[in-house]
């Protein structure tokens, strides 16, 4: 009976458009601000996901990771104390501008690298070699502090620009993920770094640090807590603080979370008023089905398989057209758009929902249907 | 063909059914007693409302009774499960309906196979099956259409095609010609009488429609709820 089912499904070709519009639009609204959203998650973690150590040691009120509380320039040396702890090195992050030649100031994130190791550095370079930020005056750019600050013919390896009345020479220019607050990222030794800002007792932004090999992470992070009296956190824990500072003091949470929700209720109200519909004006034929020996199960099946086929129809065709968009608009990490296997896989959970409570008021309904109603 | 010699295949006894509670309570069916036998046509006739499709439906066991027993070839239909009602009536009924009630998206062939669908027979076998009883029906030629693109009467013909593919033993038919022309109608009854002749089956048609009485054997009139009158059907040149 799958054979008619489908064909019956078919058939009716305007309310089965209209079904498989009605989820499709669903699916690619819910996938689409899904992905906007959790991309711009990922950009809010920016800064951390670029610098990519294992563990982070912070000022124990810290909230996230763009709200830098400096700590004292010891607590390097006493988190490499901290037993299990195989390197820690000290970063600086601080917000600084900087002049072009031509007179324009851009407000960029100046971020100080230990020298000897480099820790934190970007894995791509797209142009010069990273190395040579160790030279006088070189500074390493992101690709998008290129961007705001003129573009590759203004700025470029070889240009030369002012931080605080002070020489900074770009030597490469890296790969980076965008940041949520979209400040351009110009990388420098730490040493040199603290020469370029304002003169402060404590410089320290964080100090980035390992647990050695074999060891149970958290408990090196709850040792480094104990024994420094500092915030210790993993780079995923600290992400997900930050997520959630966001979240908590933006509205985007709710913006996002409002289209969703519409698009899954006007996913549901479609689904269930066209499939209700079709099912109604279907009873005769389902009574006809029924006198003819077809158990209540078997036009359960029907209905569900009818219901499932076009929802899954509509799954792929509204991923694929938010997958397009994606791809169209959010080339080259332009714009925020992070569409993961979680987000679909809940997409779908959410669709076969849609689906299967759309089928379950037509079971009702054909459950209470008397097959006399084919003699009427 | 009152005195049959052949078995009863339904035999109802005491049957009442009333629709509505309280006030609005409607007694349809007052203590129907009926035999059908094998190898006969019967009608059942009557005024609109006198209960000659809830009697039918009863028959199909697809309306619950109040009171009384149903017993179709053997079965105590109307004690049976709603589940077992419907799988016996799968095996052992075929229906024809007023309205065709054919599936619109389905093609003639397919139509005639879903009996046999239900009956969890291979879909390949079950086209094949269908097309031979098309071709038996004389639509050899329509297999591949839509409802839509045939006339009222080739529509009721698959209708009575999807009624018989199942070899059902007992075929319920509801007004069988009453969205049929004259010579249609006519058809459709000859067609169904041929069935009626066969010794192992049965066939009940409810209907109004004068012109095709001469088709039957026997003649039921019902009348508010109530058997009022059977009768044996003398054809010209057999009385």
């Amino acid at each position: 009976m799958n054979y008619v089912a489908l064909k019956m499904l078919f058939g009716d070709r305007a309310k089965y458009l209209m079904l498989l519009c009605g989820l499709t639009f669903s699916v690619m609204l819910i996938v689409q601000q899904g992905s906007i959203f959790w991309g711009l998650m990922m950009w809010s973690q920016a800064s951390i996901s670029n610098v990519n150590v294992p563990i982070w040691v912070t000022d124990p009120g810290i909230a996230q990771v763009d709200e830098v509380k400096p700590i004292a320039s010891t607590a390097v040396d006493r988190v490499r104390s901290v037993d299990g702890v195989e390197w820690a090195v000290p970063l600086y992050k601080g917000l600084l501008r900087a002049r072009l030649a031509s007179g324009d100031y851009h407000q960029i994130t100046l971020t100080g690298l230990e020298s000897s190791t480099l820790i934190g550095r970007p894995a791509e370079v797209l142009e010069g070699r990273f190395e040579d930020i160790l030279q006088p005056d070189a500074v390493v750019l992101d690709q998008w502090a290129v961007e705001r600050m003129g573009g590759p013919g203004i700025v470029t390896v070889g240009t030369i620009f002012e931080l605080n009345d002070k020489l900074a020479r770009v030597v490469a220019i890296a790969k980076t993920q965008k940041s949520f607050t979209n400040i351009p990222v110009v990388y420098t030794t730490y040493e040199r770094a603290l020469r370029y800002v304002p003169r402060e007792r404590r410089a320290l932004s964080y100090v980035l640090a390992k647990a050695k090999d074999g060891l149970v992470v958290d408990d090196v992070i709850q040792r480094i807590r104990e024994q420094t009296g500092l915030g210790a956190f993993t780079e995923e824990d600290f992400g997900v603080k930050t997520i959630m500072w966001v979240l908590k003091n933006t509205g985007i949470g709710i913006n996002f979370g409002t289209t969703i929700l519409l698009g899954f209720i006007v996913g549901m109200a479609i689904a269930g008023q066209t499939f209700y519909l079709f099912t109604v004006e279907n009873l005769r034929q389902f009574g006809a089905l029924k006198a003819m020996g077809a158990s209540g199960l078997t036009l359960a099946r029907m209905i569900l398989l009818q219901a499932f086929t076009v929802g899954l129809t509509g799954y792929g065709l509204g991923i694929g057209l938010a997958t397009v968009f994606g791809f169209l608009t959010a080339r080259g990490g332009s714009l925020p758009f992070v569409e993961t296997w979680q987000l679909l896989l809940l997409v779908l959970i959410a669709l076969l929902t849609i689906c299967a409570v759309s089928a379950l008021i037509s079971i009702v309904k054909l459950a209470r249907l008397e097959p006399a109603i084919v003699f009427r | 063909m009152d005195d049959h010699t052949q078995p009863a295949a339904v035999r109802a006894r005491g049957i009442v059914k009333s629709f509505g509670t309280g006030d609005t309570q409607v007694t349809v069916l007052r203590g129907i007693d009926l035999d059908i036998y094998l190898g006969e046509m019967l009608l059942l006739v009557g005024e609109s409302g006198g209960g000659k499709t809830t009697l039918l439906s009863a028959i199909a066991g697809i309306l619950d009774i109040d009171a009384g027993d149903i017993d179709v070839l053997g079965v105590p239909l109307s004690r049976l499960p709603p589940g077992k009602r419907t799988v016996f009536r799968g095996q052992t009924m075929g229906f024809i309906y007023q309205q065709f009630n054919l599936l619109p998206a389905l093609t003639a062939a397919e139509n005639v196979a879903i009996p046999l669908l239900i009956q969890k027979i291979g879909r390949h076998e079950a086209i094949q099956r269908a097309r031979a009883m098309l071709d038996r029906v004389g639509l050899e030629d329509r297999t591949e259409f839509l409802p839509k693109n045939l006339s009222g009467g080739q529509q009721q013909r698959v209708a009575i095609a999807r009624a018989l593919v199942n070899e059902p033993r007992l075929l319920i038919c509801d007004e069988p010609t009453a969205a049929l022309d004259g010579p249609n109608g006519q058809k459709v009854m000859a067609l169904l009488r041929e069935v009626g002749r066969s010794p192992d089956r049965c066939v009940v048609v409810v209907t109004h429609d004068s012109r095709v009485f001469q088709y039957g054997d026997r003649m039921a009139r019902l009348t508010d709820g109530r058997i009022v009158g059977i009768e044996s059907i003398v054809r010209e040149g057999t009385a």
